[in-house]
């Protein structure tokens, strides 16, 4: 699971009204080298919840991006590098996504996060 | 030359898993007969839902290839067998998706909403008992239910908030679902829609159909034409693939 998909995914359980973002508890990760797209990072850049996307970051140990952001740091090839790095180059293999409001938590095994609920959850 | 779609002999299996079959092949056939639109279309963000063994969306993957990391891939499956299983038939190509065992796009929806510019589905479509949908293990990949429709009317809204203003869909749809009646629903929503194959075996006559949003203007009301492709005729006709 890359740091893209955590910044996408929100807690499905039944009630919850602030499901997002997810704490990530990553046991074990690994980067991949990604070819850079400055067309693809400008486009998500929009979409992206930065804080969430540096916290994920944090929690991998890649404490290169600032807390805040905004478009105009998109000209720098150093900000677009460490954004790029953040959001693709990251794959969390094992641990699991904590819903901030009830706790639930939403393993990931093999790469892939299960948001599967139970049906006193739907 | 290089191969166009995923290679059979690369995609994975597992016996809780659908294998590769007449659906698959007539919805990649359709990728492929759309190819040169969809890399013009230049898509960001591409996405499976109902991803079985990976053959389809490894297949997508291959054929925008030239596209090269400018496009990303998300695939979800109710079924955690299939997810790993696409999980190794990506791997097996050289290929990258970002995999999540989810209920159709549960949990991704909100965020991802107005975000995917091509969505491709192979629903379960063969009419069973209710009971039988969203069953585990290999039963969820067909079984859709009254007419083979309960999982492709939950899946629709959900592809409509995924969809961005050029967003596309591709369906792989039964006679016995009633297509016409599926184009008109998506009508409604502001979608045109053709039939870019389809294929009759000696069990079923399926379809792969393609949506995309029309943008309305006032002063010039939509062409009807679309529903021309649905002569009644066509769907009693059991000839071969087109």
């Amino acid at each position: 699971m890359r740091l893209l998909t955590h910044n996408m995914l929100a807690s499905n359980v039944k009630g919850v009204t602030n499901g997002f973002p997810l704490r990530l508890e990553a046991e074990k990760w690994a980067e991949k080298e990604v070819e850079l797209n400055a067309d693809f990072l400008r486009h998500m850049f929009s979409k992206i919840e930065w804080k969430a996307l540096a916290g994920a970051a944090r929690a991998v140990g890649y404490g290169e991006l600032p807390d805040e952001a905004d478009a105009s740091m998109l000209d720098s090839e150093d900000f677009l590098r460490r954004f790029h790095h953040a959001l693709l180059e990251i794959h969390v293999e094992e641990g699991a996504l904590v819903c901030p409001e009830s706790g639930r938590r939403f393993p990931i095994n093999k790469g892939i996060p299960n948001m599967l609920l139970h049906e006193d959850e739907i | 030359m290089l191969p166009r779609t995923a290679q059979i002999r690369l995609v994975s299996c597992h016996p809780e898993v659908y294998e590769p079959c007449d659906d698959s092949f007539a919805l990649v056939d359709a990728l492929l007969a759309d190819r040169e639109h969809l890399i013009k279309h230049q898509p960001m963000l591409c996405m499976e839902l109902g991803c079985g063994s990976g053959y389809v969306i490894s297949s997508l993957a291959i054929m925008l290839g030239e596209l090269g990391s400018g496009v990303h891939y998300f695939a979800t499956d109710i079924n955690p067998d299939a997810a790993e299983t696409t999980q190794a038939t990506l791997k097996a190509h050289g290929l990258h998706a970002e995999i999540v065992v989810t209920d159709v796009a549960s949990g991704l929806h909100k965020n991802l909403a107005g975000m995917i510019d091509v969505i491709v589905v192979n629903p379960p479509y063969v009419p069973t008992p209710e009971e039988e949908v969203g069953c585990k293990g290999i039963t969820a990949s067909w079984a859709g239910g009254e007419n083979g429709r309960s999982v492709i009317d939950k899946i629709l809204p959900i592809v409509d908030e995924l969809l961005s203003q050029k967003g596309w869909l591709y369906m792989v749809t039964l006679t016995a679902n009633n297509p016409s009646q599926i184009c008109l629903l998506m009508k409604e929503k502001g979608y045109a829609s053709r039939i870019i194959v389809q294929r009759s075996t000696e069990e079923e006559s399926l379809h792969v159909i393609k949506f995309w949003r029309v943008v309305v203007s006032n002063d010039s009301p939509r062409s009807d034409s679309w529903f021309s492709q649905f002569p009644l005729k066509l769907f009693s006709r059991s000839s071969g693939s087109t």
